[in-house]
């Protein structure tokens, strides 16, 4: 019985887990929450700040909303490291193609570049991108590149471990032809939503409104999450208008009955 | 139908589901989808009722196994009445989410399936109660479960508020369900609701064709 604690705790001294903690072992990874909305003359997209090792959160204040072309942006999730690779890959194959054409890029070849990487890759990357942006040809626009390689265009998308718990939230509140403080109001309600439920989203929320006229960058700090409410005048500091959320359905035909069937 | 998926956390039939539970001003309303699956792959049955009344003013409703849930279901209605039976008075609430909570966590082991209890009595009015798949029991306003429901929590969070009315609390219920039958693939068929009050108890079923639609239906 001693013979066999005494090699036990051998074993452990000299292993690696008593020394350190176990997430200097675990990968970087931006377990996260993002979302794109499109709107009439853009794009509005956002994105929490969290990126964790294991569990120990790297960077609380990361910025997952980074430019690939002056009026197209892209949100990141998964491995951190493959996310920042493929972005400057594309980034430069991006900036080749804008010279080449002597014009901006449109958001679809930006996209298309996301998708050859992560579909010739996909064996070995795990990132999931929501690529979004205008430009003159058919204004705003969001493609999303989820794990795996697809390439879908929708017109609001959401994306990383967080966006599972606000799928209701975006079908019931999502409307087409909404303005842009309605999406921007939109983005932060579901983003400070999901990041109360998922251990892997926190921090601050980082927003961008992109149209003709430019990029605009907003950031809500954690002490002014919306919390998916509506605004009250009093702690309305960003957003002056009041925008009815609530989504009327008629319930159509309610019956009673009394059967129960297996 | 002789495969059964091994990598599945569940063998055999399971609820892969979405239930829920709301108190409002005078009630609660208990409810849930109606499929049963096997393997996320095959639906056993479209029509299946998870809502089993364990007392007059008492339902539960299961997510898990269906064959653990059915077992735990039948032994805590017989447990149940011999103790309303006992008291000569109708059961608490809280009486009968114990019951559930201590045959989950004393077979922690064997039993794959949570559960939400639901219901209205005399001292506390109407209660919600949840218990998680080890055994642990919780009261609340207001809960949801199943696999579906990891897609309804930011709606819930954000559209919940205590005291509404009777239908306000079934349009919330309605949009809640067919919102996570949307996006989940285990979760489908009909809605049903149970209204339960001090006056009763009202069991309405809303078929899968007049559920309320969002925006890219």
């Amino acid at each position: 019985m001693a013979a066999a604690t005494a090699t036990r705790f051998c074993q452990q001294l000299s292993s690696v887990s008593d020394m350190s903690p176990d997430w200097t072992a675990k990968e970087v990874s931006t377990g996260t929450t993002i979302m794109a909305v499109e709107y009439e003359g853009g794009v509005v997209i956002g994105a929490d700040s969290r990126t964790t090792t294991g569990a120990y959160i790297a960077n609380r204040v990361t910025d997952k909303l980074t430019p690939i072309h002056d009026r197209i942006f892209r949100c990141r999730s998964g491995s951190a490291a493959d996310t920042q690779a493929i972005a400057d890959i594309v980034a430069y194959q991006l900036g080749f193609h804008s010279i080449e054409l002597d014009e901006a890029p449109l958001v679809q070849a930006a996209a298309n570049l996301f998708k050859a990487s992560c579909y010739r890759y996909r064996e070995e990357l795990m990132a999931g991108i929501i690529v979004a942006g205008w430009d003159k040809r058919r204004g705003g626009q969001v493609y999303t590149v989820p794990v795996g390689g697809m390439l879908v265009r929708q017109p609001v998308s959401v994306g990383g471990s967080g966006s599972t718990y606000i799928y209701g939230f975006m079908d019931s509140n999502y409307k087409p032809n909404m303005t842009k403080e309605q999406c921007l109001h939109l983005v932060s309600g579901a983003l400070s939503l999901a990041m109360e439920r998922d251990g892997s989203s926190g921090g601050v929320i980082r927003l961008a409104a992109i149209s003709e006229s430019g990029v605009e960058r907003q950031v809500i700090l954690g002490n002014q999450l919306p919390n998916g409410q509506l605004p009250r005048e009093k702690d309305n500091h960003r957003i002056h208008t009041t925008i009815e959320y609530t989504h009327h359905v008629p319930v159509c035909k309610i019956q009673a009955l009394n059967s129960i069937c297996w | 139908m002789e495969r059964h998926y091994m990598d599945s956390k569940i063998k055999g039939v399971s609820t892969g589901t979405t239930i829920l539970a709301v108190t409002f001003n005078g009630g609660v309303i208990i409810g849930s989808d109606s499929r049963a699956s096997m393997g996320g792959n095959y639906v056993c049955s479209k029509t299946i009722n998870k809502l089993i009344q364990v007392h007059d003013r008492i339902f539960c409703c299961i997510a898990g196994s269906l064959a653990d849930a059915q077992a735990v279901t039948k032994t805590a209605k017989f447990q149940i009445s011999l103790h309303s039976i006992q008291m000569e008075s109708p059961p608490l609430v809280k009486a009968a989410a114990s019951v559930m909570k201590e045959l989950c966590y004393n077979n922690k082991e064997e039993l794959q399936a949570g559960f939400i209890t639901a219901g209205w009595d005399k001292k506390k009015g109407p209660q919600v109660y949840t218990v998680a798949l080890g055994g642990m029991l919780l009261s609340l306003p207001f809960t949801i479960g199943g696999s579906g429901s990891t897609y309804i929590y930011g709606y819930t969070d954000a559209k919940y508020k205590p005291d509404m009315s009777r239908e306000e609390c079934l349009q919330f219920a309605t949009n809640a369900l067919a919102l996570a039958m949307g996006r989940d693939n285990v979760s489908g068929g009909v809605a049903h609701l149970v209204v339960i009050t001090e006056g009763g108890v009202e069991h309405v079923v809303i078929p899968g064709d007049k559920l309320p639609k969002f925006h890219d239906e």
